[in-house]
């Protein structure tokens, strides 16, 4: 009786944890890195093809690095995903985004910078992965707090 | 601590560019790094819904800025679509919010 109780709490059990776990998919290698070729490797996109066809909207000097304005688009036909790496702040990656059916190739967010650094932006498209960059030029830090 | 959020989602472009669904979401969060004294606290994954289906999946960083604000885009979309935005950080606190397109 017991066995059947606990056999029925462990397969309730599991399947109240898969969606969370699911929904908390979290690429610690990814976002643990200090360099952003790390970084890269960790969301298996090493060795990107530069390309023209990521555009990449973000002021060239930011007065105040602790909101860093970055709007990024990709004109690259079926871009699945963008990845956001700012190589000089002790963490390189700072975003990954998913585009699913029905999401256009586009996102714009504030990021924060430690201090002047190249802005890399990685889109992976048919299982390949582009890449584009833009240097961002930081008066005042905003890692300290 | 992590607070409300706001979202707005309209339609945009019609006579030059494709109509698209514009999504602006604001969420209130600290967002602090493992450098700060208040120690690391931010948001990890964030999932963008219209009528019910992902479109866009995040995992974020802690060099997000304090109190976040993302644009999403959306290809088409109608009037009165209900999109989604939730969110989910390292210590487990989460928040959504729902929106109609205006």
């Amino acid at each position: 009786m017991n066995d059947i109780r606990r056999t029925f709490l462990a397969a309730v059990g599991l399947l109240l944890l898969k969606p969370l776990a699911a929904l908390a998919a979290w690429n610690q290698e990814a976002f643990g890195a200090k360099s952003a070729a790390d970084a890269l490797k960790g969301l298996g996109s090493a060795n990107p093809a530069p390309s023209k066809d990521i555009v990449i909207e973000a002021p060239q000097i930011a007065e105040n690095g602790a909101v860093v304005p970055i709007e990024i688009s990709s004109n690259i036909p079926g871009t699945t995903s963008i990845a956001v790496l700012i190589e000089k702040n002790p963490f390189p990656l700072t975003g990954k985004f998913e585009f699913k059916e029905g999401a256009l190739p586009f996102v714009k967010l504030n990021v924060k910078m430690g201090e002047t650094s190249d802005v890399r932006v990685v889109a992976m498209a048919g299982g390949k992965s582009f890449a584009a960059t833009r240097e961002i030029k930081v008066t005042i830090g905003g890692c300290g707090g | 601590m992590a607070g409300p959020m706001k979202m707005r989602a309209t339609l945009a472009g019609g006579n030059t560019a494709a109509v698209h669904t514009e999504i602006r979401v604001l969420m209130t969060h600290p967002m602090t790094t493992a450098q700060m004294k208040e120690g690391l606290h931010h948001i990890q994954n964030v999932v963008v819904k219209q009528n019910g289906k992902v479109v866009v999946e995040a995992e974020i960083s802690q060099a997000v800025s304090r109190n976040p604000v993302f644009s999403f885009r959306l290809k088409g979309g109608a009037k009165g679509d209900k999109i989604e935005v939730s969110w989910l950080d390292n210590k487990g606190e989460s928040n959504k919010i729902e929106t109609a397109v205006a």
